[in-house]
Order: structure tokens, then sequence, then C-alpha cells
């Protein structure tokens, strides 16, 4: 987290782009949203980001601003959370949602894979004992369906339920009637979400200044 | 072992078939019967020329009318020839794994027309408008109906690309390097004009969906792949029509201006978003007349095939993409229909769709056999190879290049593997020939050659290229379709990303096409489908009516395999909830728990069926189905399901073993329904049938239980959910047994129905159906 100067330093944006991947004027363009969003401040708080208009119909907007203030997400061995971020952290979260480049190795997208599946995970498991317990997973259920009123809230436990049951059967198979599945670990997450390709799936698309130059200029 | 061999059954079969041939031939049909009337009436007739009117004539026994029935009869012939010779391959399964079934059926085709050439007659050519109006909507519109949207506009652009500017790449290239040819050629071939040469172009250049789902199908290619061909040759169909209008009209003329091209572009606008907004408003139509069908279930899928037919007819009207406008409307009723007709109705039009395409598509290639046959032909060697070869070239130039640069643009992108298979999956087929076979013969001199050289290119695609892709992509190791159902999981995440994705994309600040995507979602949930949903289901979301289906599949499935010997693999009984939450009392379930307007109709449904009599009636007249109470019964299935389950899992700690019979291995319809192109549907048998039914007589001395059931049900479900803050439960099925007021552990009540079950099940027999009466069980 280094103290970021006011005026753009070609240096640190360097320097940014090295750890993050992207181009320098992705960059510029998300210093100037994030200067908007914090009203020119330095750091970014958790109520700068409520104002956003748009993320008020999401239904999980409360994780997702979570997300940005998790120390998880900014190194590997984070815990607990911040109250506000620097433009530097800002921009890591946001290196989560980038596309693959073209030609990587099969590591290298098995790589960005588990990232990016690490970020859902900490997303999920917001107590972070490594483990998403059917409370936690009945909590984003529930979220999902909080926009559907009383005929969701209703549902969303039993949905929880079959899913964690069907993460169980698949993760560890057959288990007698007292043994007790505590919970979805980080394998037993990327089980189950071998289905969706999670590397190309998850991203979006970062404005640029020439899109096609740009995007081949980033090889990871 | 079987007393008919597989090859004596063939043999019959042929001898079958060559009876009906035989019969089917028009001539000797009439000539037989006049041969017959005169026979029967020989010795009368000189009488009555005699005689006056007066004179009786002998009551005729037996005659014969065949011209009456002619055309219903020949068209019915056909159709029983093309679905025998369909069921003769599946006979021989060595053979129908090697040679796609559109090749054999067009051998078939030239076996019949020869045959029927050979009998003196002039074999039936494939019409164009029978093709266009009657043989080619079920395909597309089975098409359109399951089309898998996400995936489709996922890769909108690409496909796009593919259809307007790969098209128009091939028909100008194949079209300008002809009419180059021809001019070399010299003699016989300088008559041949400019615009002549850019129609036949732009009529083999388009990629035809009939021959693409025909091979496509069996070969099981990734999705991906499959959309891309797929839905290129659905959406070049507006390019093929404009081109082909555009060329046809100016080839009287003889030239075309620059005002011409630039009408045409505009032409090209009208045809496809005219056709796409014809098909869009019956589809819309179609959705909203489903919200009132609740009373009138039988005539549900008429509704379908009805408006999607209309608009069919109402685009060719205006010469619009017919083709679109089916796609569209299909695509765009599915969601509010599923979500408003009964599952009867969906597996009806399901099943209706498969089998009108499966038939059409077999017609088609019988006829493209046949029409080969009768020709006219015109064969000029230099015309037809240089057709075929730079018909190809183009393809292979045309995808390659388009690749280079849609690749720029997509994150997945193309390998050259995939570009290989879309090149080489670019099948031409029957449009292109009743094309050709439309062009008037006044102003196109050569179509009897440009007949030939269609022909021949089809018959190279699809032979050649049909044959030989399947094994190239199993030598190309290219990935194939993954047969995994979709679990609850991913479906949780997938819509997880979806709001992810879209807060990011708000977060930054500009609008991709996450926002859209989920802005439109938004309006679809606000407004259309309050619209166009009928009842409570308008606001069900999607993760919940996801997770309906899945349970609905799961009852079915288990009911299906025998109910109560093996539970079906999706929710195995090897992890139940105990082992997730030892801390709740064991008898939770996984249900979900049910709102009030279903409790009220499960209240409802017991209640009519408790004073209904035994004989429920199972006979229908042809204008009114009487209702029946299962149609939305999924709720009742899953209280047989919690039944089974229980019953099983009693079972296997008691380690008795029943005289059930296993569960018959999964019949190859369920299979096929299962594989295909939407795998949500199931055939459901009447799901009586297959439970160990307890049956009750309450018609009878044993009313007052009835009322007392009828209490406790009414007791029960107005009772508060008796259940811990956490607890997640769910239904608390009233108790089958003779009312015992003080029970309220769903155990013990859940004990008694099984033991006798099981005790029912033990012992089958006279004695079973005795205890049978004295129970009222809940059906």
């Amino acid at each position: 987290m280094g103290s970021f100067q006011s005026l753009p330093d070609d240096h640190q944006y360097r320097t940014l782009s090295l750890k993050t991947g992207f181009s320098l004027e992705q960059i510029a363009i998300l210093h100037n949203r994030f200067k908007q969003l914090s009203q020119n401040e330095e750091t970014l708080r958790r109520d700068d980001l409520k104002t956003i208009q748009d993320l008020e119909s999401n239904p999980i907007r409360y994780q997702i601003i979570e997300a940005f203030f998790d120390r998880r997400n900014f190194q590997k061995d984070g815990v607990g959370s911040v109250e506000e971020i620097g433009f530097e952290e800002f921009l890591t979260v946001m290196s989560y949602f980038r596309a693959p480049a073209h030609h990587i190795t099969e590591e290298q997208r098995e790589e960005i894979r588990r990232a990016k599946l690490r970020f859902l995970f900490n997303m999920h498991d917001t107590d972070n004992d490594g483990t998403i317990t059917l409370e936690e997973y009945r909590h984003v259920v529930e979220e999902l369906l909080s926009r559907s009123g009383a005929l969701g809230r209703e549902t969303a436990k039993g949905i929880a339920d079959a899913a964690m049951l069907e993460v169980a059967s698949i993760s560890v198979g057959p288990m007698a009637p007292d043994e007790f599945y505590e919970g979805i670990t980080f394998e037993h997450f990327l089980k189950i979400l071998k289905g969706i390709e999670i590397e190309t799936r998850m991203h979006i698309r970062f404005l640029n200044m020439d899109t096609a130059v740009f995007c081949k200029q980033h090889s990871v | 072992g079987q007393i008919i061999s597989p090859v004596m059954e063939l043999k019959m079969f042929l001898l079958v078939l060559g009876l009906l041939v035989g019969t089917g031939s028009p001539d000797m049909g009439s000539s037989q019967g006049k041969c017959s009337e005169s026979l029967v009436q020989g010795p009368q007739t000189q009488e009555n020329r005699t005689h006056t009117t007066h004179s009786k004539k002998p009551f005729p026994v037996l005659s014969f009318g065949y011209d009456y029935v002619r055309l219903p009869f020949e068209i019915s012939l056909w159709v029983l020839l093309a679905s025998l010779m369909k069921l003769g391959f599946h006979l021989m399964p060595r053979l129908s794994s090697i040679v796609p079934e559109s090749c054999l059926l067009i051998v078939v085709g030239l076996l019949v027309g020869g045959l029927i050439k050979l009998v003196g007659e002039a074999p039936p050519v494939l019409e164009s408008n029978i093709f266009f109006l009657y043989l080619l909507p079920p395909i597309i519109l089975d098409a359109g109906y399951f089309l898998p949207i996400r995936q489709f506009t996922e890769n909108l652009g690409t496909i796009l690309m593919f259809a307007v500017v790969g098209t128009l790449w091939n028909a100008f290239f194949v079209g300008g390097l002809l009419y180059g040819v021809c001019q070399l050629e010299g003699h016989r071939l300088v008559t041949v004009d400019l615009l002549s040469c850019l129609l036949f172009g732009s009529i083999i250049s388009a990629v035809d969906p009939v021959a693409v789902l025909a091979v496509f199908e069996e070969i099981h290619i990734n999705e991906l792949l499959h959309i891309l061909v797929f839905g290129e040759s659905l959406l070049n169909d507006a390019v093929t029509v404009v081109l082909y209008h555009l060329f046809e009209e100016f080839s009287s003329v003889g030239t075309i201006t620059v005002t011409d091209v630039l009408l045409g572009i505009v032409c090209f606008l009208v045809v496809s978003l005219g056709g796409i907004v014809v098909g869009a408003i019956y589809g819309i139509l179609a959705a909203f007349t489903s919200r009132f069908t609740s009373h009138t279930r039988v005539i549900e899928p008429l509704f379908v095939f009805l408006y999607s037919y209309m608009a069919y007819l109402s685009a060719e009207v205006f010469h619009l993409s017919g083709i679109m406008a089916l796609i569209a409307c299909g695509a765009v009723m599915r969601p509010y229909v599923e979500a408003n007709i009964s599952h009867k109705s969906h597996t009806t039009i399901k099943y209706f769709l498969k089998m009108w395409s499966s038939v059409s598509d077999t017609l088609i290639f019988i006829f493209l056999g046949v029409s080969t046959v009768a020709g006219p032909h015109e064969w000029n060697w230099i015309f037809v190879v240089a057709t075929l070869i730079f018909c190809l070239v183009a393809r292979v130039l045309g995808v390659v290049g388009l690749t280079f640069v849609i690749n720029k643009f997509r994150i997945v992108k193309l390998t050259s593997k995939d570009q290989f298979i879309i090149a080489y999956g670019g099948l031409r087929g029957a449009i292109a020939f009743s094309l050709v076979y439309l062009l008037n013969t006044d102003h196109f001199p050569k179509r009897n050659m440009f007949l030939t050289a269609i022909i021949t290119v089809i018959f190279f695609t699809v032979f050649v290229q049909g044959m030989t892709i399947r094994p190239l992509v199993d030598l190309l190791a290219v990935k194939k379709k993954q047969e995994t159902k979709r679990s609850i999981n991913e479906e949780i995440h997938t819509q997880f990303l979806d709001h992810l994705l879209t807060g990011i994309e708000d977060i930054c600040g500009h609008y991709g096409h996450h926002h859209w995507k989920d802005k439109l979602n938004r309006f679809n949930k606000k407004y259309v489908k309050k619209c166009l949903i009928a009842g409570e289901r308008s606001k069900e979301p999607q993760l919940i009516a996801f997770y309906h289906k899945m349970e609905m599949k799961q009852a079915i499935e288990l009911v299906e395999s025998g109910g109560g010997s093996k539970l079906p693999s999706a929710m195995p009984s090897t992890v139940s909830m105990q082992n997730i939450q030892p801390k709740k009392p064991p008898q939770d379930r996984a249900l979900p728990q049910l709102s009030k307007a279903r409790e009220e109709e499960i209240r409802k449904i017991l209640r009519t069926n408790l004073q209904r009599t035994r004989q429920r009636l199972r006979s229908y007249n042809r204008h009114t189905l009487i209702a029946d109470p299962y149609e939305d019964g999924w709720n009742e299935i899953l209280i047989k399901r919690k039944k089974m389950k229980e019953l099983e899992k009693k079972i296997s700690q008691m380690n008795n073993y029943l005289t059930v019979p296993a569960p018959p291995p999964d019949s190859p319809t369920i299979a096929r329904a299962r594989l295909a192109s939407d795998p949500q549907a199931w055939g459901l048998k009447s799901a009586t049938e297959s439970i160990p039914s307890i049956k009750v007589d309450l018609a009878s001395p044993q009313s007052p239980e009835s009322v007392n059931i009828v209490d406790e049900i009414g007791m029960k479900g107005s009772q508060p959910k008796v259940s811990e803050e956490g607890g997640g439960l769910t239904m608390k099925v009233p108790s089958p047994t003779k009312p015992r007021k003080d029970q309220t552990t769903d155990e013990d009540n859940d004990k008694e129905p099984q033991q006798r079950l099981m005790r029912c099940l033990s012992d089958p027999g006279p004695a079973a159906e005795e205890e049978d009466e004295d129970e009222p069980f809940l059906h």
C-alpha cells in the first residue's frame, strides 16, 4: 500500500501496470474513476461506493463492496478487512476481472482460474475460516433472491440445502449418517465449479483508447 | 436369442417396401381399378344399355374409387416410405454409424426415382412451394424453439459476420470467377452473363440449415462450433433472399446501377429486421395467448405451432425472411410459454416438433434423390467442376479471413481446428436446389445446367463432407458436447457471476454488455413477465424456476425408475441432510417450503382426491380433458418422492429385500429425451402407475374417516410451521394413517404407512388388495 501522489506519476503507473497487468491507458482511466468516486481524496471508503446509483438494484451489492475492502484480495495472506483503500488496492481488485491473454500456457491458465475462484470463495466465506458453511451459503442464496420477496426467502433455504448436498456428494461421496460435512473447502469449490469456464467468463472489458491494439499487448 | 435375425428382418422389411412402392405408382393403381371395376360390372353393362332405367342392376358389393383418395393416399404413402426408411437404417447399426442418414436417404431417393422411371412414370419432383411451405417450416421451428439463447447471443457477432459477410464473399467470389470461366470457355458457355452467374453464386453459397442439422446432430460436436455453423446457416437466409431477388429482378434488364446496390442494402436490412419483428410480434401474441390456456390444456401446443406458422407465412407474404421470422417467434415465445403451459403440453410440443422435423428432413432428402433422377439435366464438365472447386475454395478463404478479423474481438479465440470444422461444415442442401428450380427458364436459358451443377455440389458436400466429418472430428480430437447435467451450484454461480460482473461494471463506470443485459432482464421481469405469464409464476426468479425444474426432474426420475429401489444419481441418498447439519433434528428434508398459495393448492387437490371414487377417469373425449389434478401437481410428486426416500432408507436399514423388480433401464426414448436439445423436459408417464400405490375407496363406509382426515389436513395446514429459527423445514405432510391427534412428529407418522407398504410389497397378492381397502393413502 504505497502512498500515491495526486499527479499521475508515470513511474507509479508502470509499477502498477507490472503488478496488475493493466495497460497504462487503462490505469489512467481507472484512476480517473477512482478520483471521481472518492471525491478527489486519496482513499476510498465504503460509503463512496454505496453512492453509485446503478448498484442500488444489484442484489449482491454489499458483498461486492465488501470484496473491495477485504484484505485477502490484496495479497495472498491478508486477513480481515480495512475501512478505506487506496488506488493500488482498487486496481488490484479490478485486476481479478481482466481477461486472460490469448497465448498462455496451461499452468498459467490454471493459475488464473484459481485466483478468480479464490476471489469468489472469499466473497462467500465471510468469516474467513477457509470453508463455506451452510449458513454462509444460505446467506449467499438469500441475497441472490433478495429481490423476490417472500417467495424467494422461503425457497432460498431449500436451494442452499440442495446445493450443499450436491457439493457434499460430489466431493466426499457416500457418508455414514453420523459423519458431518463441515463446509465447502476451496478444493471442493474448485471441483464443483469445474463446469463453468471461469477464466473466460469472469471478466469485463476495460476501457482503452484503442481496444484492438492494447488488448494484444498484454501477455501475462 | 432372437427368433428373427436382423438379416431376416431386413429382408421382410425390403419386401414390404417393394410392395408399397409398387402400389404407390399411380398409374398402376388406377389401371388396376379400371380392370376390377369392369370386372364387377361387366356383365351388367350390357343389360344397362339395352334396357331402360327401370332395370335393376345388382348392388356393387365391392367397388374401386381411387381418384377420390388419390392425393392424401399418395402423400401418406410417401411419408410412410420415408419413415420406414428411417426405421430401416437404425436396424442396421453398422451402416448408420459410418454413413450419415442424409446420404442413405438420398440413395434411397435415387433408387426409388430409378424404380419409378423404370416403370415408365415421371418421377415426382420436389416442388418448390411444397418445400418452402410445408417441408421447411417444421425443421426451422424445431431449431428455433430449442435454440440455446445464451450461447447464441454470446456469439452473435461472430455468427453475423459469418452469415452476412461470409455469404456475400462466397456469392461474389463464386459468381465472379464462374463468369470468368464461362467467358474463357468459349462456345457453349459464353451466353451466360454476369448477372446469371452472380445469381447462381448467391444461391449456391448459402450454407443450408437442413443439411447442417442432419450431419451435425450425429457428430455431437461441442456447443460453440455447433451454434456457430448452425447460427450461420439460419441467419444467411436474409442475405440469400435479398441477393436472389436482386439478381432475379435485374437479370431481365441486364444491368445493375449503384442505386440498385444501395437499395439492395436497404432491402437487406428491411428483410432481416422485418422478419425478426414479424416473428417477435407473433411470439408475443403466442405468449399472451398461452397465459389464458389453463382451462384448455389440450390445445396449448396447437397455439405454439399455429402462431409460428403464421409468422412464417406472414413474413413470406412480404418477401421478408421467413426463416428469421420463425426463429424469432420461437425464441421469443419460449420462456413465457413454458412458464404457462402444463408439463404434458411441453412434452407434446417437443415431441411433435421433433417428429415433424424428422419426417420433413427425411422427405426432403428422399425427394432430392428422386428429383435428381427426374432431371432435367444438362451436364457440362467445365462448369460443374469449376463450381465445385470455387465453392470449396471460397468457403475456406472466407472462413480463414473472417476468423482473423473476428479473433481480434473475441475473448475465446477460434483455433485453427475450429476454423477447419466451420469451413468443412458448410454444407449445401435442398434450399439451394429449390431456389434454382424456381428460376424461370426464359430468363435463364441455362437453368438446367445450373440445376445439374447445384445437385453435384449438394451431393458432394453431403456425401463426401458429411461422411468424412465424423472421422475427422475424431482424428482432430475436436471437443465434443458435454453431456453433464447442469448442477444447482453452477446455476447459482452463473447468476452470482452475472450480478457480480454487472456490479463491477457499474463501479468502473462504463456500460458494458453486462449492464445492458441486466437492464434488459430487469425490464423483462418488471413489465413483460407480468403481462405474459399467468399467475404467480410471473414473479418466480430464474433460480427458483431452475430449482423447481430440477426437483421435478428428479422426482420423475425416481418415479420412472420404479420408485423405491434405487434413487437416481443426481441426488444420491448417500449424503443426506443430517450429514450437513447434525444439530438439526433428523427428520428435516431438503424440500422447499411452500408458499401459501401452493399449500392451498395442495390442500385443494388432496381434498378433491379424497372425495373421488376409486376409478379415476382415464378416458377423455376429443373436446375436453377432464381436469387432471396432476397437471401442475409437481408438489404431489414431491410428496411421493419424499415417501419413497424414507421408504428406501428404512428398507436399506432394515435389510429387507423387496420383490419389486429392478428398475427397467431407461428406454431409448427416455435416454434420447434426456440428451435431446432441451434436457429439462421429461415425458411424464402417468406417475401413479409405477408407484406401489395404495388406493382407497372412500365413498364407502369409511366416510367418517375421510372427514377426519380433511379436518386434520385443515388443522395441520393452518398451524404455523413448528420449526426452529434456522430450521429449513418445509413440508409437513398430513398423516395418511388413521388420524392420531396426539402425533406431533413426522417420524412416527411415516413409519406406519411404510411398514404397511413394505408388507404389501413383500407379499403381493389378493391379501394386499384387501389391506389396501383400509388405508386412506394420499394420491
